[in-house]
């Protein structure tokens, strides 16, 4: 397979799946500014930054106010972030790899591009954005469905698995860093009304929230919570579940080239050294320290893969 | 508007109406038995299985519209059997010139000592690669794939009006629109027999793997060379790499490693065999050709002429499809295959030639001119239908440049109904066969694109310019 378009693939997954997660950000979002008297002015700021996208929004808007702060994050062409650009950035590639796609997955894409193009041609009001955020995620689960269904388990394969594992450990440790402080055990916070609906909001962003109670019942306080979205080993959103994927994906190219690759030897050292922590080893260390740290890795996981498979040289 | 009397290949000339030709016969009764409304929604249903699949092409300098899909008309193009082998049979020989005169021009130029064509028109010709001298490429095929742009004009009147030898385009398009055509009318196909088309890619990968260098080991690699998504035909270089089982390629991913051209795999670099590339000439080798192309590879050429490689088609083979050397198509392909041609040539007047000025300046208003090097149909004037004032501008240029000019008469072109607000309406027509060339074997899908000016009366079929396409259907015998 080309070096170029295993990057096109790992890219449309990563694209993918930051459209879907960017949509779950803002259904979490706009439910908790729902419920505040300020119109939620902190959490959407919360959630800007949590896409790196902050200081771009403030480039273009005097103040973080929910109605431009949804718009930005969902349709903005000067967003890069966008859901749209986003969408459009996955179909973008996908084009360029139409060749290694089989056709429901190139048509599913396409379709989903189509879709979404058209829903956010305008200004999404507030009445219709619960509606649109799903058809978002719908499209997302259509797409991996056909590449559930039709793909062969190869080398391509694996290089979508890997951009969507990459990207969902960064987009879920991302939530997880913007929201530390709220994650912190400390005596001021806990059974407050107020942070019991921050931490459903964070469940929410990390689509959790149900497992989360099926798992632990009513318990909810901030120790557990960070431990599930850190550590669980069930939840497919977790860190320490997308690192065990990455850690698998590659070693199935490994498996598969007959050649040992340094990412593949970063991502084990990973997974192992998540396997063996305690989510008060976490708290001990420092979260915010621990979830940085984690972000880091990531990234060079990704430099590292791009490199070893020859992405762009 | 053209007054002209013109033949519609359906209802044959318009002086005799009445029934339908006979190609048509089966189409009709099946088209007499359909309800309008049902015929609509299934256009409608067209497009957006066309939107669907990403046929489209972009659109240079339109930022809004950058993806368009060209419109699709439901009604076929229908040639018998009989009509068809008479085509093919010129076509063939055709193409076999075409051929020999590509290896002479590049060798021992016999057709210019025997002043069958003059000099100056390769040596002055920018088509003409000098560095083509004296090469042989593997298995002697310069032109790998020709779209031949043939026009009718009555029941045995058929025209060739382009060779193109360079890169032909559309044959996504002759593919798609029959997969489509048996999508909405699947029973329309079991009461016409057609001729199928969807073999192409594979006919493709066969007649370029037989071109394959001598040093190919196992079975040939081909890859297709794209100038990347944003290109207009990008959605066919895809289509195709895609159904030929080879890989699509970018100039970025390809270099000479080892005295051969290798794509950049995941696991290194891995020689490429047979390259199909869909860019010009001029962005192949920016170290033999243009500097400042970033799209070609360093050194492509010089793999090419020590025989590592199939180009297909070959560097220079645009001579072939000059503008100014069509106008010596006949004389050329008597030269090299001792017979008449079976197909005519557009009489053709050159403007570099006095005389011909002369008389095309007198009849601007009936002809159409063309520019020597231009493509899809830009920076042409269609004399009957242009207004005074396009005429005058028009005339500056001509006066300005002659020799970037040729002219011709207006064919009165045949038309083929489209599926129309009214019903049928009857709209002109060209068609564009694809042809295959390997050693000793030349192959021609039966079909090909038909391309549809949907504007009454306008002659212009190019898609850029609000013309669209059909399928095209070859008849069982």
């Amino acid at each position: 397979m080309l070096g170029r378009n295993a990057g096109g693939l790992f890219w449309l997954f990563r694209f993918m799946e930051r459209a879907e997660n960017t949509a779950r950000l803002i259904d979490a979002g706009f439910r908790l500014s729902l419920a505040r008297p300020d119109d939620g002015q902190g959490d959407w700021e919360s959630i800007l930054k949590t896409t790196s996208s902050l200081q771009s929004y403030l480039e273009l808007h005097d103040e973080v106010e929910s109605n431009a702060a949804v718009n930005f994050l969902l349709r903005d062409k000067n967003n890069p972030s966008s859901v749209m650009s986003v969408m459009s950035s996955a179909r973008d590639n996908a084009r360029m790899v139409r060749t290694a796609l089989t056709q429901e997955v190139w048509e599913a894409v396409n379709d989903g591009w189509l879709t979404v193009k058209d829903l956010l041609s305008r200004a999404v009001r507030p009445a219709d954005l619960l509606a649109a955020l799903s058809t978002i995620r719908q499209q997302s689960a259509i797409v991996r469905a056909a590449l559930h269904g039709t793909m062969l388990r190869n080398d391509i394969y694996d290089f979508c698995r890997l951009g969507t594992y990459l990207e969902r450990a960064d987009n879920t440790a991302r939530i997880v860093d913007v929201k530390y402080y709220v994650l912190l055990p400390s005596v001021s916070h806990v059974g407050s009304v107020l942070d019991n609906a921050q931490w459903e909001s964070i469940l929410r962003s990390a689509s959790a929230s149900r497992s989360f109670r099926w798992l632990n019942g009513g318990d909810i306080n901030p120790r557990t919570v960070a431990e599930f979205l850190i550590l669980d080993r069930q939840l497919p959103r977790s860190l320490a579940f997308s690192t065990a994927k990455l850690s698998t994906n590659l070693e199935y190219l490994v498996e598969q080239y007959g050649e040992r690759v340094p990412s593949a030897d970063l991502a084990r050292g990973y997974d192992v050294r998540l396997r063996a922590m305690s989510i008060e080893d976490i708290f001990e260390n420092g979260l915010h320290e621990f979830i940085q740290g984690f972000i880091q890795d990531i990234n060079t996981l990704g430099n590292q893969v791009e490199q070893d498979f020859r992405f762009y040289g | 508007m053209t007054a002209k009397q013109h033949f519609d290949e359906m209802m044959g000339m318009a002086e005799h109406p009445g029934s339908e030709r006979a190609p048509y016969r089966g189409f009709n009764n099946w088209y007499q038995g359909q309800d309008p409304a049902y015929l609509r929604k299934k256009t409608r249903e067209a497009e957006s299985m066309f939107r669907r699949i990403g046929i489209t092409f972009n659109v240079y300098g339109q930022k809004e519209a950058a993806e368009r899909l060209i419109p699709f008309d439901i009604v076929p193009r229908v040639i018998s059997a009989q009509e068809w082998s008479r085509l093919c049979r010129g076509i063939e020989q055709r193409v076999t010139a075409i051929n020999a005169f590509l290896h002479d021009i590049y060798h021992r130029q016999e057709i210019l000592r025997a002043g069958r064509i003059p000099e100056h028109l390769i040596s002055q010709n920018d088509a003409f690669l000098p560095k083509m001298m004296g090469l042989d490429p593997p298995g002697n095929i310069y032109t790998h794939i020709v779209g031949v742009d043939i026009v009718r004009t009555g029941e045995n009147d058929f025209y060739v009006l382009e060779d193109n030898a360079r890169t032909p385009s559309g044959v996504s398009y002759m593919i798609e629109n029959r997969e489509t055509m048996m999508h909405m009318f699947p029973e329309l196909f079991s009461q016409v027999r057609v001729r199928p088309v969807g073999d192409y890619p594979q006919s493709l990968r066969k007649s370029l793997s037989a071109c394959a260098p001598a040093m190919t080991q196992g079975r040939p690699r081909v890859a297709v060379l794209t100038p990347g998504i944003h290109n207009s035909a990008y959605f066919e270089h895809a289509f195709l790499a895609d159904k030929m089982g080879a890989e699509l390629v970018e100039g970025s991913d390809i270099r000479v490693v080892d005295g051969r051209v290798a794509m950049r795999t995941t696991r290194g670099y891995e020689p490429i065999d047979v390259l199909y590339r869909r860019v010009d000439d001029d962005f192949l080798d920016p170290m033999n050709f243009r500097k400042d192309s970033m799209l070609g590879v360093p050194g492509l050429f010089d793999v090419y002429r020590a025989g590592g490689i199939t180009i297909a088609n070959a560097p220079g083979a645009g001579i072939a499809d000059d503008k100014a050397i069509y106008s010596y198509m006949p004389e050329i392909v008597e030269f090299y295959t001792g017979k008449k041609a079976i197909l005519k040539n557009v009489p053709t007047w050159r403007c570099s030639e006095a005389d011909s000025l002369a008389y095309v300046k007198e009849h601007l208003a009936e002809l159409v001119v063309k520019e020597v090097h231009g493509s899809g149909g830009y920076g042409m004037l269609v004399g009957p239908t242009a207004s005074k004032r396009e005429i005058a501008d028009f005339r500056k240029k001509l006066e300005a440049k002659p020799g970037n000019y040729i002219a011709q008469p207006t064919l009165s072109l045949s038309t083929v109904p489209i599926f129309a607000k009214e019903g049928l309406a009857p709209r002109h027509v060209d068609l564009r066969p694809f042809v295959l060339v390997q050693p000793d074997k030349i192959t021609i899908t039966p079909g090909g694109l038909t391309r549809v000016a949907l504007k009454k009366g306008s002659l212009v079929v190019n898609s850029s310019q609000g013309g669209g396409t059909k399928d095209t259907w070859v008849l069982e015998e």
